[in-house]
């Protein structure tokens, strides 16, 4: 063995500059957030809760074409339609199951009117698995919870798509 | 008539002054969870706990609430009787040992001559609980872990006695307050640098902390002698360790940093309460004990028992001799 190394090991050398690096590390800024207190950025691309939107004068955006229905790879998604009285096609029913969906965001690419979106919400946890269950109306109620952040997410990534 | 009234009297002064050692020691060992995690935390720039009260003092108060309320699971196969009794005696025997820590002149639970020899006898006993523990869960991990605790905890015992034999040979006494009060002059940490250090590195084997917490070696033990353990009994283990903790830095801090003596007699630091600097000492060596934990990969077992037997034991053995040589030759051996 080299002399410096058996100097290095009886001295502790190496331990004792771990020690000041750890000590200097202490005092620089955290890399961490206090979570529910203040949050990290999202990408306007953020996948989370779905939520069904609106024109602006509260017409429904969804014409019930069914093509996010055919695409999700989990077939979390379940529509049912009919023609209304002024001729147009509209859901009955809208229903994604988010326990099976897998937030692959593949719903909302198929949109062809950018009625089905997956909003920004990632913190939608419940302390049952019914209430998982997402219907037309709580879908719809999301959109209008989230309208502002939607289109604006949407015309943030619109330059990409 | 009158005798009965003393031996009461007796009783409740002794269980007052027992209830004023404990308390302090429960609460402090509960804020030194917090403390560890804390500092772990800052060292890899995360915040560790911080929400529950201010700068998450409580935590560990809610953790311990936490558990309280868990199932207690014992398996079907274990040794009930000695499973339950495992966590009581840790704990039971990190407490005690407090009783002969000594934080001012005459201001100690029992003050017995033999203070030191009581104490390594008290955190050698310790080992006890973990056997018990490991052997009771009649499970491969746990049984696995504590035996590799016992070897470990004795295999470093051996160099801690060897230690202590360095600081005794100073002091000529085995009364605590002795040992403090010899050094006035100069703590012992000065000529005994090296023996404190290895006493540093010994005391984190005995403790199971990283690097030397092959014990609990999530890696490959799962948790080691805790894995059957829940609710309570898991948290008394816990707080067994934590106390024991404590108790080595306390010990490390009597032995080497003057115990509750302030570093310099002079004005500024003389008008501070004594128990203040035995805290601050005791804190100093814990916060040592946690940027350890934080920097440090944990060791091999063949080199955790080489580093044991084959360096610190030869190490310590001849620095006896140096001391004593040392003391006899400039006739500075203590007389009492």
């Amino acid at each position: 063995m080299k002399i410096s190394r058996i100097f290095k090991i009886v001295f502790m050398i190496d331990f004792i500059n771990g020690l000041l690096i750890a000590i200097k590390q202490v005092f620089k800024p955290k890399k961490t957030i206090n979570y529910p207190f203040e949050k990290g950025k999202i990408s306007p691309r953020f996948r989370g809760e779905h939520a069904l939107r609106r024109y602006p004068n509260g017409e429904e955006r969804c014409i019930a074409c069914k093509l996010c229905e055919a695409i999700c790879p989990a077939q979390a998604i379940t529509i049912e339609s009919t023609e209304r009285e002024d001729g147009s096609r509209k859901t009955t029913r809208y229903d994604i199951d988010m326990m099976k969906c897998i937030y692959c965001g593949l719903c909302e690419e198929s949109c062809p009117v950018d009625a089905i979106v997956q909003g920004p919400n990632f913190e939608f946890a419940t302390e049952t698995r019914e209430e998982l269950y997402y219907n037309k109306e709580k879908l719809l109620d999301n959109g209008d919870r989230w309208e502002s952040i939607l289109a604006a997410n949407i015309k943030a990534d619109n330059p990409y798509r | 008539m009158d005798n009965i009234y003393y031996y009461l009297n007796l009783l409740f002064v002794e269980t007052y002054k027992i209830l004023f050692l404990l308390i302090p020691v429960l609460v402090s060992v509960a804020l030194i969870v917090w403390l560890d995690r804390r500092v772990w935390a800052f060292v890899q720039k995360r915040r560790g706990p911080n929400v529950v009260g201010p700068f998450g003092l409580f935590q560990s108060l809610a953790d311990a609430l936490k558990y309280i309320f868990k199932e207690i699971i014992i398996p079907a196969s274990s040794n009930k009787v000695i499973f339950i009794l495992a966590p009581i005696v840790t704990m039971t025997l990190a407490l005690i040992a407090w009783a002969v820590i000594p934080f001012g002149e005459n201001f100690v639970l029992a003050d017995i001559n033999v203070g030191i020899l009581y104490l390594f006898a008290v955190s050698s006993l310790g080992v006890y609980g973990i056997i018990m523990g490991g052997w009771a869960s009649n499970s491969k991990y746990p049984f696995l872990g504590s035996i590799r605790s016992a070897a470990q905890m004795v295999s470093y015992e051996i160099s801690i006695g060897v230690i202590i034999v360095n600081v005794l040979l100073f002091v000529g006494s085995l009364n605590l307050s002795d040992i403090v009060l010899a050094q006035q002059k100069i703590w012992f940490v000065v000529p005994l640098f090296p023996m404190f250090v290895i006493f540093f590195i010994s005391a984190l084997a005995e403790t199971n902390r990283p690097p030397f917490d092959l014990p609990e070696a999530e890696a490959e033990l799962v948790a080691g002698y805790q894995t059957e353990y829940s609710g309570m009994m898991y948290a008394m283990f816990w707080l067994g360790e934590y106390a024991n903790i404590l108790l080595m830095c306390a010990m490390g801090s009597i032995l080497f940093l003057g115990g509750w003596l302030a570093p310099i007699e002079i004005y500024p630091f003389n008008i501070f309460p004594t128990p203040l600097w035995l805290i601050l000492k005791i804190l100093f060596l814990f916060i040592l004990f946690s940027l350890v934990k934080a920097i440090v990969p944990r060791y091999r077992y063949d080199q955790l028992m080489k580093l044991g037997w084959k360096i610190f034991l030869p190490l310590s053995l001849t620095w006896v001799v140096l001391t004593a040589s040392y003391l006899f030759y400039f006739d500075l051996l203590p007389t009492n």
